[in-house]
């Protein structure tokens, strides 16, 4: 397969596609061309319609990069979304796709990173913090992670069982999943879950768990989100820089 | 390669075509390296330097004594989409060069923001009515989060040379890449030629 730079537009193979969640599909693509990438960093998509209108969009990679011919990515189904729905509603296992990457430098983590990091994941903005926790995870990082995790409802929960098995393998892993919906009917932790959009307060008692201060944090999530809580993270100290954030969604 | 069942949105007439790759967009999306720093009107200030010598220097009050300019113009954000029909009102660059008293630059210029963020551009980019520094968007005063209190606009090129949170051109002789370029990003950044990432 010839491609026209390292740049340049490949056409993957799906080689299957996963229902994660109700709204949420994993797609593995496999790469014509073997691709490093960092763990954070984004694939562009490329459709063309047969009248040859063109659509692009970008999705942060879950995988890890520890694979370099194949790589996951996990698409919301957006409501009148174009390219989300050609996703869900057409792509299977077999199906061709134009793709390049990888792109994005500033939102990536790679294991030489060895202070304690704070990743907080609105919805689908869990997918490049996912690849930065199974890297670590195979690259038998000793660094201590904190994960804040916030979606509507437990149905909403992407990579549950494996970021519950990351949990119970690694001690210096935090996960904390709060339910936003839960809100209305509980006040206190339940089942499991913290129970209310992420505050200063459970950004505080929780960031205890990582022994002070985290050295670095990764925001992704809905504009909102990532706003509200880049701003708290300013508030409890950490430097500018080190407050990395990703938005999606206008 | 062709999408056989890709149709895409149902396009609707509009009156004019936009970039390759782009989608048309009501909203205005934010985007941001990091999280949106707290800029006072009170302490903010504009420098201009040439080759490391500062020409000039406005506080708010004085940026807003200059004669202002009003501008609607499309905007196209890398990340693919494109607004049409922004109203933007501010100062150009040509108003703050004639204010200090000096010919418009040759080369190149970095911009330099609150929160540390760069990016360069050729000083033909921002000079001859091409570049302001707005701080008013829709007919109210621009939000912090899309850059407020002030930033600068290039509406010609991908929206991440149109730097937030501004607080200095320093014009030089040679190019040298800001935060996105050192990341793989495009060195000009011309939405019409697609030129997204360093190679297009």
């Amino acid at each position: 397969m010839k491609i026209e730079k390292a740049t340049g537009w490949q056409i993957a193979t799906v080689t299957s596609v996963h229902d994660e969640s109700p709204r949420v599909k994993l797609f593995q693509l496999e790469l014509p061309v073997e691709t490093k990438f960092r763990a954070g960093q984004f694939f562009d998509i490329r459709l063309t319609a047969p009248d040859g209108y063109q659509a692009q969009r970008s999705y942060s990679i879950t995988s890890s990069p520890d694979q370099t011919n194949s790589i996951e990515l996990a698409i919301e189904h957006i409501r009148d979304g174009e390219v989300s729905s050609y996703f869900h509603e057409v792509v299977e296992a077999g199906s061709l796709i134009e793709v390049r990457g990888p792109f994005g430098g500033h939102f990536t983590w790679s294991p030489s990173f060895r202070k304690p990091i704070l990743l907080i994941g609105g919805g689908s903005g869990i997918a490049p913090l996912m690849s930065m926790l199974r890297h670590r995870a195979s690259t038998g990082g000793n660094s201590p992670a904190l994960l804040m995790f916030s979606v509507r409802q437990e149905d909403d929960v992407l990579f549950k069982s494996e970021l519950e098995q990351m949990a119970r393998d690694d001690d210096k892993f935090n996960l904390i999943i709060t339910l936003t919906r839960l809100a209305a009917d509980h006040s206190e932790p339940f089942a499991g879950r913290a129970t209310r959009r992420i505050d200063r307060t459970m950004i505080d008692s929780t960031v205890a768990t990582l022994g002070g201060t985290p050295a670095r944090a990764y925001v992704c999530g809905g504009s909102n989100f990532v706003e509200a809580i880049g701003n708290q993270l300013a508030d409890i100290g950490l430097p500018y820089e080190e407050i990395r954030t990703e938005r999606f969604g206008p | 390669m062709i999408n056989n069942r890709f149709f895409g949105r149902r396009r609707t007439e509009t009156s004019r075509p936009l970039p390759p790759g782009q989608y048309l967009e009501d909203g205005f999306p934010v985007l941001s390296a990091g999280p949106t720093p707290n800029v006072d009107t009170a302490t903010w200030d504009f420098t201009i330097e040439i080759e490391g010598d500062t020409v000039g220097t406005w506080k708010w009050n004085s940026l807003n004594a200059l004669h202002q300019t009003d501008l609607r113009t499309d905007i196209h954000c890398v990340t693919k989409w494109t607004k049409h029909d922004t109203d933007w009102r501010g100062v150009t660059i040509d108003t703050l060069l004639a204010d200090a008293g000096i010919e418009p630059p040759t080369g190149f210029v970095m911009a330099s923001c609150d929160g540390g963020y760069t990016t360069n551009l050729p000083a033909a980019d921002v000079i001859d009515g091409k570049g302001l520094l707005v701080h008013t968007y829709d007919g109210k005063p621009l939000a912090p989060e899309h850059g407020g209190p002030v930033r600068l606009l290039i509406p010609h090129l991908y929206l991440w040379k149109s730097a937030k949170w501004i607080r200095s051109l320093k014009f030089m002789e040679h190019d040298v890449p800001g935060f996105w370029e050192r990341y793989g990003y495009h060195m000009y950044g011309d939405p019409w030629r697609e030129q997204r990432y360093t190679n297009d």
